[in-house]
């Protein structure tokens, strides 16, 4: 008798946890206003990264076109993929031969994103941008130079 | 407008103009195509809407709008994905057995379009009114598992093979639970043919009709329908978790297709079924003496309320699988021997009883 | 008699190649079934399809750029993982890290095993079959994501420890994103309760499916909710305190059953655990600096320094052998998942192949860890 009742006492406890599974599913059927998707390429002028989100090194430019790089490698030293490559070049100042920025290499394909350039800049010439949007047709592509075309470094940069 | 409430004007005026043109063979022969042609017209159409509602249901189930790109919300996504499948390779297995990895869809899809034949969509709209229809069908649907089993021993791939033979032991099981729970109804309507049985639903449909056996009847119904299309959570012969796919993970293109609607139209049939001996198939929803209420209810043409029906039921059936986990094979069959049939079996007997005392409206 | 129908009966076994492509091995794990019908009777898993030589990376890498390469072994605790190495290197420099630090590195850890266990939890269900439930898990991940976002800059791979304290302080808004989060999934969290484990199905899915006794789980060496699971108390955060743990109460999950439904339980229990943990943190974070100051290049004196803590899936340690370089000599990871996978055969034999799909994922393996 008693094997009688927990069977019927089973399929009771069973039914009943099924219909509280469906609740939860009707509850959120029911309730479309509680849908999450985010339509994105639609989205795009509204969707907002945080401001910290890394998504690529850029060097900074100012309006008269001059960056603060000075050319020093800290970066390319901390970089633990070999991601930013630093071309250099001699320049005279004051009659004197110094180490200059001639071409900020970055290999975009093979930066893992970790911001270990950022804190090593000197001067912090780099900063980790909030753009996403890398697909490109051709990889290479993908090995950008950062310095603009004809800028310089900043007065006082050293 | 009157033929939109018996169909049956529309069959004869069809039948007229047929004879006075045409020699009675011909006729017959004219006939039989336009049948089959409007079967399959539907299939194609049940296929697009179905996959198109099964994916907006679970999407907004599960939080997300689902298709929104190609057309108006996402309405031509199947379509689209129909010109897909139809432009993808067929790809055939070096060493699988090529003539019956060709003929498993079609015995499938034939196992399909052999059930929907006997179904009443409307008064008057019945491709063919068998006097033992139940029958027929519960013998009919039960087809469609030889061309799993097909499949699955045809591709050469042994995650088909398992889900195929699972697929065998599920479907085997399940026909008598359906076949069963539909026994419990034609204890009360006496006819096993279909449009017997929703003639005599016209004061009420069965499932209230009945009392609590016949409730009992249509859950048990539900279930084992459910199982019987191989739908989560009864899905072990595809079991995308364990066998990747199950029996058609070597099908692609084309033939891919075919299971896939497959798939929706044995869902339609068994919602179908459901309805027209549970739900009072095409009949409206009548309360008591509400004369205003029912006039209203009777304005609303039969085939609309048949397809609510099936609707409905179909809603039910995804809405299952969409919030539960899948089975195991043995539980699968423990539910089924265990539970479901002797239960079964003590319903019908219930349900007798109350037949002969005449307890039930 | 008996045995000559039985041995007229016998089948013989076949095999199965699971993976390395396949849905529920969770990422290139390839598993060799020997199979009887659809009873299994032995499972080789054979690994190494996403090896990238990590260890060796790390030979020739500073310490600071050693701790990016942790984020992609066990991705889902990835903060736990740096936080390890960074411990290994401050245990090697003897450098006291701030307050500060330790209380945010907990926070953020707590997070991280929060965030794991929701990924967990709906992979699960949709191992099961279930798919609604993987929806559910992600949708309650997106928001800790976000905060990891906003503090960390990245939403899976962080790397926000460094030697000697945090990349950079926490956002503003941290705590207010981590109350509010906690709030939120606190209303969840039942959901979760209602979808899966007292669902009947499920139930009979897990319980005393994969039996691990106490015994075998020390003698495999499997750790975390596994492991404490089956009954064997594993909590590095309790027995042997890192960063703020012995600042906070907390309980260390137990049970006893060593099934499938203990291990499930025991993560859900983990995820109320963690919110604690984190509810009694969030108001107390002490002022002062975000890290301690080091040196550009890091040099550890010369010799052996171990350090383990308790990730998602167990005892992560970090092995350092230090020749006084700027970067270590040998550098060994213990990776939970490789013990954790070690059980995998112990526990499936003799159940069905829908079987060691939930084995599997109570196992919650992630496969870069266990090949690194």
């Amino acid at each position: 008798m008693k094997s009688i009742v927990n069977y019927f006492k089973e399929i009771f406890f069973g039914l009943k946890s099924l219909v509280t599974g469906l609740r939860v599913t009707g509850h959120y059927f029911t309730h479309p206003k509680e849908i999450i998707t985010q339509q994105y390429p639609e989205n795009r002028e509204t969707l907002k990264m945080f401001e910290r989100f890394r998504g690529e090194v850029v060097l900074l430019h100012n309006e008269n076109n001059e960056h603060k790089c000075t050319g020093c490698s800290a970066c390319e030293v901390a970089c633990p993929n070999g991601t930013i490559e630093i071309i250099h070049k001699r320049v005279d100042v004051d009659g004197r031969k110094v180490k200059a920025l001639d071409t900020f290499v970055y290999h975009l394909q093979m930066c893992t994103m970790c911001g270990l350039c950022i804190p090593a800049c000197p001067t912090d010439a780099i900063v980790m941008a909030n753009t996403f949007e890398h697909a490109v047709f051709d990889r290479s592509k993908l090995t950008k130079v950062l310095n603009n075309p004809g800028s310089k470094i900043m007065d006082g940069i050293k | 407008m009157k033929w939109l409430y018996d169909f049956s004007y529309l069959t004869h005026a069809i039948h007229k103009g047929l004879s006075e043109r045409f020699e009675p063979g011909t006729v017959v022969i004219l006939e039989m195509v336009m049948v089959g042609v409007a079967f399959m017209l539907l299939f194609a159409v049940l296929g697009l809407v179905l996959v198109y509602a099964e994916r907006k249901v679970s999407a907004v189930i599960q939080q997300r709008l689902g298709p929104m790109r190609v057309g108006k919300w996402g309405t031509a996504q199947t379509l689209a994905d129909v010109v897909k499948l139809l432009l993808k390779e067929p790809l055939i297995n070096k060493d699988a057995d090529r003539f019956l990895f060709n003929l498993a869809p079609f015995v499938i899809m034939i196992a399909a379009f052999m059930a929907i034949a006997a179904l009443p969509f409307a008064k008057g709209l019945h491709a063919i009114d068998f006097d033992i229809g139940i029958l027929y069908i519960a013998a009919v649907s039960s087809l469609g598992v030889i061309g799993i089993l097909l499949a699955g021993w045809s591709s050469n791939n042994k995650y088909s093979l398992i889900g195929a033979m699972r697929s065998g032991a599920q479907i085997i099981s399940y026909e008598l639970s359906v076949a069963l729970s539909l026994l419990t109804i034609v204890v009360l309507t006496g006819s096993l043919q279909l449009s017997v049985i929703v003639e005599s639903q016209a004061d009420g449909w069965w499932i209230f009709k009945g009392h609590i056996p016949a409730m009992i009847a249509f859950l048990i119904f539900l279930i084992a329908s459910t199982a019987e299309t191989n739908r989560g959570p009864f899905d072990l012969a595809e079991a995308e978790s364990e066998l990747t796919a199950g029996f058609h993970t070597e099908y692609s293109g084309l033939k891919f297709a075919f299971f896939f609607l497959a798939e929706f139209a044995n869902m339609f049939i068994v919602a179908g079924i459901g309805a027209t001996v549970f739900l009072g198939g095409w009949m409206p929803f009548h309360i008591g003496t509400w004369e205003g209420f029912n006039a209203v209810m009777d304005f609303i043409p039969p085939i609309v309320w048949f397809f609510g029906k099936v609707g409905f039921m179909i809603f039910l059936m995804m809405w299952f699988r969409w919030t539960f986990p899948r089975l195991r094979i043995d539980q699968l069959l423990t539910l089924e021997w265990k539970y479901l049939l002797p239960i079964n079996l003590m319903n019908i007997v219930l349900m007798a009883f109350l037949s002969l005392m005449g307890w039930h409206f | 008699m008996e045995e000559t129908v039985y041995k007229e009966l016998e089948s013989e076994e076949y095999f199965i190649n699971m993976g390395p492509q396949h849905p529920s091995t969770h990422g290139v794990l390839r598993l060799v079934l020997s199979l009887d019908g659809e009873i299994i009777r032995k499972v080789e898993p054979h690994i190494g399809y996403i090896h990238r030589s990590i260890e060796k990376m790390c030979e020739h890498d500073s310490y600071q750029q050693i701790v990016h390469l942790t984020d992609r072994m066990d991705y889902l605790s990835c903060h736990i993982n740096n936080e390890a190495v960074c411990l290994g290197v401050e245990m090697g420099l003897q450098l006291e890290v701030p307050e500060r630090v330790k209380v945010i590195r907990t926070i953020i850890g707590e997070l991280t095993r929060l965030s794991s266990h929701q990924l967990w939890w709906g992979v699960m269900g949709m191992d099961l079959g279930a798919i609604t439930t993987f929806l559910y898990g992600f949708r309650d991940r997106e928001l800790i994501t976000d905060i990891f976002e906003e503090t960390c800059g990245a939403r899976l791979t962080m790397n926000y420890n460094i030697p000697g304290g945090l990349m950079f302080d926490i956002h503003p808004n941290f705590q207010k994103r981590t109350k509010d989060f906690i709030t939120y999934f606190k209303k969840k969290l039942p959901e979760y309760d209602d979808l899966l484990s007292n669902n009947v199905i499920f139930r009979e899915r897990t319980l005393g499916i994969g039996n691990l006794s106490k015994e075998d789980a020390i003698s495999f060496g499997v750790t975390g909710p596994t492991g404490r699971a089956s009954g064997f108390s594993c909590d590095v955060r309790k027995h042997h305190p890192y960063s703020a743990y012995n600042k906070v109460e907390f309980k260390e999950i137990l049970r006893t059953e060593g099934d499938c439904y203990a291990r499930y339980q025991c993560r859900i229990d983990e995820m109320w655990e963690s919110l604690s943990i984190i509810e009694q943190l969030i108001d107390n974070i002490p002022e002062g600096p975000y890290k301690a100051p080091t040196k550009a290049v890091i040099k550890l004196p010369k010799g052996e320094f171990y350090q383990k803590v308790e990730t998602a899936r167990g005892e992560f340690g970090v092995y350092i052998i230090s020749e006084g370089q700027k970067s270590p000599y040998r550098l060994k990871f213990r990776s939970p998942g490789f013990s954790n996978l070690s059980a995998l055969n112990h526990m499936a034999q003799g159940c069905k192949i829908a079987d060691l799909v939930a084995i599997m994922s109570t196992l919650d393996l992630v496969i870069p860890d266990i090949d690194r």
